[in-house]
């Protein structure tokens, strides 16, 4: 189908985006890489009155490391950041996960901003932003705030950004020196949304496992941080014991739904299998 | 209404329209293309992909009001000198199509494929040609085209 009416607003500057958000008083939606909203426009399934589009504002595409942190200015394309130096050196955990997002001409449009704010439970990014701890960063009309990912996201593609505010920046900490990481994911095609993903870090010393990171994608409402699980891992070591017991600690861990792509169990029992084949490779990463 | 001045296979255009107006529509009906084909209308078949500034791009989830101030590549500006540029060369030669409704898709998508990979193994094609639905060739001939189209590329680089 066709979208439906809306005004077009095009903003060269990220004030002149707020201004026109404002006006509408939660009529409006933000537009980023499009790759989310234009289908959801297309089907009718979303009517704003406005579109407040952020691709010729050239100032929210960028890359940077800053306080031990990778800086994505919101309209960086995951394209952009597939290919990046700086992302495969210092978070290669998002590396890995851009692998999986869409296709290829969907990342050359996709954008980091727009698909951690549209927070589709199943989507890679908003699991990695949950792994690594991540934060967000929104402008409003009232300033500037961070939210930290377990803030962020409050159940399917609802975030807790305000309606006259824009995410402009996701911060990521970077990753430690020799941490091992993988993202595994179950889809029916490559490049569809995950039935279910984990991504998963390690950071090991000697045999002990200093750190560990889990979280899911499509196993609930939002991406869901596996502490419990990730606390065996740091308790017993990263033995096949310790992977095993924290895989179905992991089970335990997600109240996934079901929908026409799986059932609860069967998106439960894929938590379990991803979890265990994602420590297991980024144990050998970590092993270098 | 909102004026559109953009750039299609070398060839500047301008032309009007609603801002909800898609870009493959405007494309097919707006600059008379109409060999970027219109599919799913909801970014899933690719059908609609084309290059944006280079890249490829699925013109069924743009807006024609994007693409003001870009360069554009549709199937049309494939052919050099009367003849085939030569992925569409390897296609023909490999049976890469059979209906054809995919095949401006496909083209335009693997060849931004092949220039951000230009000798991919047949697991990253396959990865790669992903975002293309085809019904009739069983993707085969298809990744046969794309995998002897490579070096014919690369050479020319």
């Amino acid at each position: 189908m066709k979208p439906p009416k809306f005004e077009y607003h095009a903003p060269t500057s990220l004030d002149e985006a707020l201004a026109a958000l404002g006006r509408y008083g939660g009529d409006a939606k933000v537009l980023a890489g499009g790759q989310s909203l234009m289908p959801l426009l297309n089907f009718r399934l979303a009517r704003p009155a406005a579109l407040v589009d952020l691709n010729r504002i050239a100032s929210l595409a960028y890359i940077r490391e800053e306080n031990g942190q990778v800086r994505f200015g919101a309209m960086t394309r995951q394209r952009t950041i597939e290919f990046s130096p700086v992302v495969a050196q210092r978070v290669p955990l998002l590396k890995e996960a851009t692998r999986w997002v869409g296709h290829l001409p969907i990342r050359t449009r996709g954008t980091i901003g727009g698909s951690i704010a549209h927070a589709d439970p199943s989507a890679e990014y908003p699991a990695v932003l949950a792994a690594l701890d991540g934060e967000v960063v929104a402008r409003g009309a009232k300033g500037e705030r961070v939210i930290r990912a377990a803030d962020l996201f409050q159940t399917y593609l609802t975030t807790n950004l305000a309606s006259d505010e824009i995410l402009t920046e996701v911060r990521l900490p970077a990753m430690p020196a020799g941490a091992g990481y993988a993202l595994e994911e179950f889809a029916r095609r490559h490049g569809d949304f995950a039935i279910v993903g984990i991504a998963a870090m390690v950071v090991r010393e000697g045999q002990r496992c200093k750190l560990a990171r889990l979280a899911t994608a499509g196993a609930g409402p939002v991406p869901v941080r596996l502490r419990a699980a990730e606390e065996i891992l740091e308790r017993q070591g990263l033995g096949e014991a310790a992977i095993e017991a924290a895989a179905r600690k992991a089970t335990e861990l997600v109240d996934p739904d079901a929908d026409i792509h799986a059932s609860a169990d069967y998106r439960r029992h894929l938590t379990g299998v991803l979890t265990k084949r994602a420590l297991t490779r980024a144990i050998g990463v970590a092993r270098g | 209404m909102v004026t559109v001045r953009l750039k299609v296979n070398g060839v500047a255009h301008e032309g009007r329209c609603e801002p909800r107006k898609l870009l493959v529509d405007f494309i097919r009906e707006d600059l008379g293309l109409t060999g970027t084909h219109v599919g799913c209308e909801h970014g899933i078949c690719g059908a609609c992909t084309i290059t944006f500034n280079g890249e490829a791009a699925r013109s069924c989830i743009m807006l024609a009001v994007q693409a003001d101030g870009a360069e554009l590549a549709t199937v049309e500006g494939l052919m050099r000198d009367g003849k085939l540029h030569p992925l569409q060369e390897a296609f023909r030669e490999h049976h890469g199509l059979q209906c054809g409704f995919c095949t401006p898709g496909m083209l335009m998508t693997a060849l931004d494929f092949l220039r951000t990979n230009p000798s991919p193994s047949d697991r990253e094609i396959r990865e790669g040609i992903s975002a293309v639905l085809c019904r009739c060739t069983g993707y085969q001939g298809i990744v046969n085209a794309v995998r002897a189209a490579a070096p014919i590329l690369a050479s020319e680089r």
